[in-house]
């Protein structure tokens, strides 16, 4: 059982070396293991820099409040060692890095998580069956991260990472845009695998009801100018998809 | 990173000009080669001289104004000569000397190469033919011709050559070993000769080694058909080595030439790899990577002549630099002479600064004197890893200077994997990883 504890958490974007831009202005939001957290929120709101804020994105700075996952500091760790506490964020744009495969990064990458190098002989048949769950072309393995991926083969990829890697908590950040609904589906069943198979907490975070029929939120929280306006179960996010943001925009100006 | 990116065109001879006699009324000129918009020629767009910086690297355009008096730097109208006499001693201004450090040639540039060469060892298989031979043999200079001091300087003074014959039709699955090996400082000539006759196919690997300080021309003939990969790995001690070398390619119809240069070692190296097409239908495939450390000079200038229609060159270098006074020079000539039309050519230079100290000097240079071509590009980066490569793989909890070394890794093995020797590509990466962990990337 894992608790991550945001608290009047408040952070800026770094434009340049002189100049920043408070986004976050105030947030409170607890996760245990197994629930699922839809923050959901019209574009600009700051949810994705939430999201980079918990990762450890250097563009972004706290400037008070604090994220503990279990007790620990997250804001003292480094990018990779919030990584291997625990947490994980699926990026809504990963980057293509040339000349690292696939394969070895992943292989590094749970080497890292796990203090210890994978057994070679499960980790490839890991590999494989993720891949396989998944639908995924099992020769992008020996292809360079990302490297020539569709926007979908780069979204299942951040969820395969999920699967093998294992996390404590997830961030998902707006894994469902540019996805059609036959990869929709792909994906979010790898999310609600992560979910049941390690009692994974979720930090979903949409524009859209869509993915929300397929990964089920516990809670919904809805996002605008830097902080949550309003908390409630599944049936917010219908009533959402039906009068859509404009009160939450209108009642913040 | 910063990013350079351009391409040029000239006109071909007898379009445009401007010359000083020419009917102007009020700044407008009134004869046939009138432009009515600024900038336009009857040929297309007349690009100025675009300088896009990055990070110590430059773009070169030759714009010919007056076909009778040739811009100077346009490699069509370099000297080309087998007699020294031709070439002047060298000041250090000269446009292909500019960056390289004359006094650390050691005497290779001023002095009687009269030392002995680096000693020569073929190995590998015993289907091709190895002779030593005099300088009066039939081979001598069938593939190349020296463009600079340095290698007409070596011509003048190599006693005698190794020549390495691949027969006919014959193909040749092992790596053919040159062994170079230095032993002194004395500055010494040095020719070699590899004649891959038409329908053959082969593998040769020239290594230098020890301790030198030598100029090579090095020869490579590539017949019809035939299949030549090279690869040229300089790996001197560092302390003492000044290494030119001249490396000429010759290539008849549908000729395939792979050349992989990788210079590690050597206080200080220039090569100067060379392609010439004598019939259609020529591809060439030309990788270079180069690790500069502290207090290095590694230079690497190549030029690729398409005079002949419907050949392909393709020219990826790469270098890595690290420390105080490392100094790279890349710089890629291409030029599509007006009979070689349907070219397609394209030259990419990427060198990642590793840390504080190192300077890169890149400067493609293309020059097109046909617009009958299939493709014609470059592009030029210096810059450190992106931060972007380095959060991402660090998000999934591998630590910085793991996640430095992944990057790195990926960046420079990549042309190793050219080489297609799984023996050779091992060593060498052994060999970069040691230079990485000098300053523990």
């Amino acid at each position: 059982m894992s608790t991550l504890e945001i608290k009047d958490l408040n952070a800026s974007v770094l434009l340049d070396e002189d100049n920043s831009k408070q986004i976050l202005k105030g947030v409170n939001i607890t996760i245990n293991s197994g629930e699922v957290h839809a923050i959901m929120g019209p574009n600009g709101s700051g949810k994705s820099t939430l999201a980079s804020t918990i990762a450890g994105h250097p563009k972004f700075r706290v400037d008070s409040g604090s994220v503990r996952l279990d007790g620990e500091d997250v804001l003292e760790m480094s990018v990779d060692e919030r990584a291997r506490a625990g947490l994980f964020l699926a990026m809504q744009y990963p980057v293509e890095i040339p000349g690292v495969t696939t394969s070895n990064f992943l292989r590094s990458a749970k080497t890292a998580v796990d203090g210890e190098a994978p057994s070679l002989r499960t980790w490839t048949k890991d590999v494989k069956a993720v891949a396989d769950r998944l639908k995924m072309d099992p020769t992008m393995i020996q292809r360079n991260v990302n490297e020539g991926f569709s926007g979908g083969e780069k979204k299942r990829m951040e969820i395969m990472q999920l699967e093998l890697l294992k996390p404590k908590m997830a961030l998902l950040d707006e894994t469902d845009s540019g996805l059609d609904v036959d990869a929709l589906r792909v994906v979010s069943e790898g999310v609600n695998r992560a979910k049941e198979e390690n009692n994974l907490g979720v930090m979903l975070i949409t524009h859209y009801n869509r993915i929300l029929r397929y990964i089920k939120p516990d809670y919904v929280h809805v996002f605008n100018d830097g902080r949550i306006v309003e908390q409630g179960g599944p049936e917010l996010a219908l009533q959402l998809e039906e009068e859509g943001y404009d009160n939450y925009v209108a009642a913040a100006r | 990173m910063a990013d350079t990116s351009n391409t040029t065109t000239r006109p071909a001879p007898g379009a445009d000009v401007t010359t000083a006699e020419d009917d102007v009324v009020a700044g407008v000129r009134t004869d046939e080669a009138r432009v009515a918009i600024p900038g336009m020629t009857q040929e297309g767009e007349k690009l100025a001289t675009e300088h896009t910086a990055g990070d110590d690297s430059e773009v070169e355009v030759t714009i010919r104004r007056d076909p009778k008096k040739p811009a100077g730097n346009s490699r069509a109208e370099r000297t080309a000569s087998y007699d020294l006499a031709d070439f002047p001693e060298l000041t250090g201004r000269e446009e292909d000397f500019r960056f390289t450090p004359l006094k650390r040639l050691n005497g290779l540039h001023t002095s009687d190469l009269t030392g002995e060469a680096p000693s020569v060892t073929v190995s590998g298989t015993d289907l091709v033919t190895v002779e030593t031979v005099g300088r009066d043999d039939a081979r001598v200079g069938s593939a190349g011709i020296p463009e600079d001091r340095l290698s007409a300087n070596a011509w003048a003074h190599f006693s005698q050559a190794t020549v390495v014959t691949i027969p006919q039709e014959v193909e040749v699955d092992q790596t053919i070993s040159v062994e170079i090996k230095g032993t002194h400082t004395d500055p010494a000539a040095q020719h070699v000769i590899i004649d891959a006759k038409p329908f053959s196919k082969a593998r040769v690997v020239l290594h230098h080694s020890g301790t030198a300080v030598v100029s090579q021309n090095v020869e490579f003939t590539v017949g019809d058909s035939a299949n030549l990969t090279v690869v040229s790995l300089q790996e001197w001690q560092d302390a003492g080595t000044a290494h030119a070398s001249a490396q000429h390619a010759k290539l008849g119809r549908d000729a395939r030439f792979k050349h992989v240069c990788v210079s590690l070692g050597g206080d200080t190296v220039r090569v100067t790899p060379s392609v010439r097409y004598t019939a259609p239908g020529g591809e060439v495939e030309m990788y270079g990577l180069t690790f500069v450390d502290d207090g290095q000079h590694l230079e690497s200038r190549l030029f690729v002549d398409h005079s002949q229609p419907n050949c392909v060159s393709r020219v990826t270098y790469k270098s890595a630099l690290q420390g105080r006074a490392a100094h790279g020079v890349w710089v890629g000539d291409v030029l599509i002479r007006p009979e070689a039309e349907g070219t397609d050519t394209y030259e990419l230079n990427r060198n990642l600064i590793l840390n504080d100290g190192p300077r890169m000097d890149s400067i493609p240079n293309l020059e097109i004197e046909t617009g009958l071509i299939a493709g014609a590009g470059h592009a030029s980066t210096t810059g450190q890893l992106d931060a972007e490569h380095l959060y991402y793989l660090m998000s999934r909890g591998i630590p910085e200077v793991e996640a430095r070394r992944l990057v790195v890794r990926g960046f420079l093995f990549e042309i190793l994997q050219q080489i297609e020797d799984e023996g050779i590509e091992a060593r060498l990466r052994e060999v970069v990883e040691a230079e990485l962990s000098n300053a523990d990337h």
